[in-house]
């Protein structure tokens, strides 16, 4: 990159984070809360990414670890006390945990066994989270109702007042830019190169001296931490989880997001959050069925017209561009 | 002793249906080697267009007849237009292709045909001479069809040059095309034929469950279960996965752990079929040269 171009780069940069703290303040309260579940989301696809689009292991179920990491922030809070913040890192490692106890049964399981075998999962969720005789801790039906941590400190920008939700942005925003670093910094060396030799040909990677096993579950447990976490982080910002908003559709609506933004793209995750987030509420307006059937649409079409999703489609105008710039 | 009986018969009846989604499952698999996720959401749709056919005065078998063609014609389409171009490409894009005809034909269905929920008649009349103490009419009548379905297909496997053809395309595509049959042509015949025994399956199902657009989410999770536990490559065995899968369902259901798990012992047998038993019961092992 020259000297010039790096200069841009900066600047634009220090532009866009100026305006992301600025946002909150310009807009509606129950915007901000939209913003905040576009990032919740973005996490989510991102630990998705890291395993189908980076690892090629196909999973319908991720909605399962999203639950369950809600479900581990809601009961924290709710029954044992513990502050909103802490519960993130033990959604981390129990989902962790539980996407390895997953993901090694998986490893004896390629491409379409293992889509179903998450399927049947991300299926099983809500009548598991019903099930009666665990109702004391999860609150069965009815779901665990969790009040939205105020600000720490009162402060206002343009005359809006830090409200709940504007101190939520702040925090999801800080964890979500914390875990899209944690992410590139995996991804861009080693281990994401070996991640790709594996989806791309295990046998060679094996030849190089990958230990198949080992990365698989491994890569299984991170992207259902990440998306744990996410799970946490939406339970905390909708102040609210109940069975029955963790059915198949949400397993359906991450890997939609992973597939808009760019398999195998990181910042693709971003364009994947803001897409399920705000495509299903202009499409409501059309019709009850309008979403599902543009979701559908819109998957088989992105297979035929652009499989690296909307990065992958800026990157090649990007590219095009600057060819023809060139001259 | 007789509630015992009593769930195991039911088990068998539900089993039945089960055994079809497996069998609609399988169809496909031998055809094409994928695993269809829309196949459930296909039947619903076709059992949509029964309904409408019979609510607008056609007589039952008029109807039942009738849907199955459109539905072969239906499955073929798909294949032509929707997955053809796909018939190389990796494993992931044809999963996401598949979830994204779920999502289609779910919301064609509700769009059309509303999210109410409605009955369905039942062909087999209540009190018909063959209705016992432990089947109901419709019970045994749906095991009939099934049957026939599958000796139908059994036939048409067996002794046709079609079929033939088709489990040539199947076992070894490049040789099948060297001895001049159409390859790509009897991935499509597989589709509508699936597409057609799913809706024979959902038109049997919903007279049970009542129809509405997500009538076979559960049921396509125990039909995947059962074409697994059956081997994915063999019809009778998706049939008899079919029976054993009704029949553990209601029995755990009745016994250990209540009926509100039914789903998640479907995804136990799924997974312990996978990492126990690859291959199913009956199914051919699976060797790959390296």
């Amino acid at each position: 990159m020259k000297p010039i171009e790096r200069k841009w780069l900066w600047l634009a940069s220090a532009l866009l984070v100026v305006a992301l703290l600025v946002l909150p303040f310009l807009v509606k309260n129950y915007r901000v809360f939209q913003f905040n579940l576009v990032l919740v989301y973005a996490v989510a696809i991102l630990g998705l990414n890291i395993l189908t689009g980076f690892n090629g292991q196909i999973s319908l179920g991720h909605g399962a670890f999203y639950a369950f990491g809600a479900y581990v922030a809601a009961m924290l809070m709710d029954k044992a006390g513990v502050p909103y913040w802490a519960t993130l890192p033990v959604a981390f490692v129990l989902c962790f945990a539980f996407g390895f106890v997953v993901g090694f049964p998986a490893l004896r399981l390629a491409g379409h066994y293992l889509a179903l075998a998450t399927f049947a999962l991300a299926l099983a969720v809500p009548q598991l989270l019903k099930y009666k005789k665990i109702e004391a801790y999860t609150g069965g039906v009815q779901g665990i109702v969790l009040s939205k941590p105020e600000a720490p400190f009162a402060f206002s920008l343009f005359g809006q007042p830090l409200s709940a939700d504007r101190w939520l942005y702040f925090f999801t925003l800080f964890v979500a830019a914390l875990m899209f670093l944690l992410a590139w910094n995996l991804l861009r060396g080693r281990v994401g190169r070996a991640l790709i030799a594996v989806r791309d040909h295990p046998i060679a990677a094996t030849a190089m001296g990958i230990n198949l096993a080992v990365f698989k579950s491994l890569t299984f447990g991170v992207s259902a931490g990440v998306t744990g976490l996410a799970g946490a982080l939406g339970g905390i910002v909708v102040a609210y989880v109940s069975p029955d908003s963790f059915t198949v559709a949400l397993s359906i609506f991450l890997l939609v997001g992973v597939v808009v933004g760019g398999l195998a793209s990181i910042p693709g995750a971003i364009f994947g959050g803001i897409f399920i987030q705000f495509v299903p509420n202009i499409a409501d307006e059309l019709s009850k069925s309008a979403p599902a059937a543009i979701y559908g649409v819109l998957l088989i079409g992105l297979m035929y017209l652009m499989p690296t999703g909307v990065m992958g489609g800026l990157r090649s105008l990007w590219l095009r561009l600057r060819a023809r710039a060139k001259g | 002793m007789e509630a015992l009986l009593h769930q195991i018969f039911s088990g068998l009846a539900n089993g039945c249906i089960y055994g079809s989604v497996a069998l609609a499952l399988v169809m496909i698999y031998q055809a094409t080697h994928h695993i269809n996720f829309a196949q459930g959401e296909m039947a619903t749709f076709s059992t949509f267009v029964a309904w409408a056919l019979i609510q607008s005065g056609w007589p039952y078998w008029g109807a039942f007849f009738f849907t199955i063609a459109v539905s072969f014609v239906g499955g073929l389409l798909v294949q032509r237009i929707v997955l053809r171009p796909l018939e190389k490409a990796p494993v992931l894009t044809n999963v996401i292709v598949f979830i994204g005809l779920l999502l289609i034909f779910n919301a064609l269905s509700g769009w059309i045909f509303d999210h109410t929920i409605k009955a369905f008649a039942s062909p087999f009349p209540k009190d018909a001479f063959f209705a016992s103490r432990f089947f109901s009419a419709h019970q045994l009548g749906s095991a009939a069809v099934l049957l026939a379905v599958l000796l139908g297909l059994f036939a048409f496997f067996r002794f046709t040059p079609i079929g033939l053809a088709m489990r040539a395309a199947a076992q070894n595509p490049d040789s099948a095309r060297l001895v001049g049959i159409r390859v790509s042509w009897m991935l499509a015949l597989g589709w509508g034929l699936a597409a057609a025994i799913g809706a024979v399956a959902g038109m049997m199902v919903a007279p049970v469950v009542f129809l509405d657009p997500n009538m076979m989410a559960g049921i396509l999770l125990y039909g995947f279960a059962a074409a697994l536990l059956g081997g994915i490559d063999n019809p009778l065995g998706a049939v008899i996965g079919g029976f054993v899968v009704g029949v553990l369902e209601n029995l755990l259901g009745a016994y250990v752990i209540g009926t509100e798990l039914k789903l998640t012992v479907a995804l136990v047998l799924i997974v312990a079929t996978l990492t126990l038993r690859p291959d199913g019961l009956f199914g051919k092992k699976v060797v790959t040269r390296v």
